[in-house]
C-alpha cells in the first residue's frame, strides 16, 4: 500500500521534478535566460490560475448534475451529428491550452461521451477556440485563418475517425479504468 | 481576460443556480472540482517550468532565427518540428508568426508552424498518455503532426492563388 502511494506520487511528480532541474540547470549555465525563464514561468502561472479554477468548477458541477445517460444520448456512440457538432462547439468555446482539455475529455468519457467525440472535443480546443481564432484573424489576415481553420476540422474529424478504428479493445478498456 | 471573465461568470452563475437546487450536490461538485485540480497540478507545474525553459531557450528572436530564412521542403519540416516541440501561447506565437512573414519566410512555413504548435504537444505528451493511454497519446500526436504538413500544404497553395 505504501510502495503503492509512493508510485502514484513518482508518477505525479516527476514531470515537476525534472523541469525544476532542467531550471536549474539552465540559470547556472546562463543567467539572462534564466531570469527570462522565470518571467515567462510566473506570467504562465497567473495565467493558468485565472483561467483554470472556472473551468473545474463547472467540470464538477457537470460531472455532479448530468446524468449518464443524457450524456449518452448527447455524445455516445450513437449521439450521430448532434454529439460531433457539441463536441465542436464545446472545444471552441473553451478557454486554456490543450493540457487543460486532458482532464476535462476524461470526465466525458466517464459519463459515457464516444471516444470519437471526445477526440473531436480535444481537436477542437486545441485548433478552433474562438478567442484565439480573433487573435490570429487580427494576426495574420483572414485567408490564411480561414483556410487553417477549414483544413483542420476537416483533420479533426479525420484523425478522430482513424483513431476511433484503430484504437482496439484494449486500449478502449484501459482508456476507460483511468477515467473512472 | 475577457474570456476568463466570461467564464468566472457561467461558473458563479451555475454555482448559484445548483446552490439553490440542491446544496449537497453542490458541495460534491466543488470537492470534485478541488480534487481533480490538485490532482494535476504538480504535472501542470511540471509543463509550466518546461514552457519558461523552452521559451527562454527558443524566444521570438531564436526562433526568428531558425525560422526565418527557412525555405522549402526543409524549412516546412523544420518550423513543424519547432511548432511541436514548443507550447507557445497564442498572444505571442501569432505576432510572432506575423513578424516572420513581413521578413519573408513563407506561408506554408508558418502553416506548418502555427497548425503543429496548436495540435501537437510533445511537453505535454507524458501528461496525455497519464490521462489517457500511450497508444492514443502517440497515436493523436503522430496523426496531428502529420496533417500539419498537410496544412502546409494547402496555406501554401491557397496563399499563392
Amino acid at each position: 500500500m505504501e510502495l503503492k502511494n509512493l508510485k502514484n506520487a513518482m508518477k505525479q511528480w516527476w514531470i515537476l521534478f525534472v523541469a525544476v532541474l532542467l531550471a536549474l540547470g539552465l540559470w547556472l549555465f546562463d543567467r539572462g535566460r534564466g531570469a527570462q525563464m522565470v518571467d515567462v514561468t510566473l506570467y504562465s502561472l497567473k495565467e493558468m490560475l485565472l483561467v483554470l479554477p472556472p473551468i473545474f468548477i463547472i467540470l464538477g458541477l457537470l460531472d455532479v448534475w448530468v446524468p449518464r445517460e443524457q450524456m449518452i444520448r448527447f455524445m455516445g456512440e450513437d449521439s450521430g451529428l448532434k454529439g460531433i457538432m457539441l463536441a465542436i462547439l464545446l472545444g471552441s468555446a473553451a478557454a486554456g491550452p490543450l493540457y487543460a482539455a486532458f482532464p476535462v475529455a476524461q470526465v466525458f468519457l466517464k459519463k459515457g461521451a464516444s471516444l470519437r467525440n471526445v477526440l473531436i472535443l480535444l481537436g477542437a480546443w486545441s485548433t478552433t477556440k474562438i478567442p484565439m481564432l480573433m487573435f490570429e484573424l487580427s494576426n495574420l489576415g483572414a485567408r490564411f485563418t480561414v483556410t487553417r481553420l477549414v483544413v483542420d476540422i476537416a483533420g479533426i474529424l479525420l484523425i478522430a475517425w482513424i483513431m476511433d478504428r484503430i484504437l482496439g479493445q484494449k486500449d478502449r478498456a484501459e482508456i476507460m479504468e483511468k477515467a473512472q | 481576460m475577457i474570456t476568463a471573465l466570461i467564464f468566472y461568470g457561467l461558473a458563479a452563475a451555475l454555482l448559484v443556480v445548483s446552490f439553490i437546487k440542491d446544496r449537497e450536490k453542490t458541495i460534491k461538485a466543488l470537492k470534485k472540482a478541488g480534487k481533480s485540480f490538485l490532482n494535476i497540478l504538480p504535472q501542470f507545474l511540471g509543463i509550466i517550468v518546461f514552457v519558461g525553459i523552452l521559451l527562454a531557450v527558443l524566444d521570438p528572436q531564436t526562433i526568428s532565427r531558425i525560422l526565418g530564412k527557412s525555405s522549402g521542403v526543409f524549412g516546412v519540416l523544420l518550423a513543424s518540428v519547432v511548432g511541436a516541440i514548443t507550447l507557445i501561447p497564442g498572444f505571442i506565437a501569432f505576432p510572432t508568426a506575423a513578424l516572420l512573414l513581413k521578413g519573408g519566410a513563407g506561408y506554408m512555413q508558418m502553416g506548418a508552424f502555427v497548425s503543429s504548435l496548436m495540435m501537437v504537444g510533445v511537453v505535454t505528451l507524458p501528461a496525455e498518455i497519464g490521462y489517457f493511454n500511450r497508444r492514443m497519446a502517440l497515436l493523436r500526436n503522430t496523426l496531428a503532426y502529420a496533417f500539419s504538413l498537410l496544412v502546409a500544404l494547402v496555406i501554401g497553395l491557397v496563399m499563392a492563388l
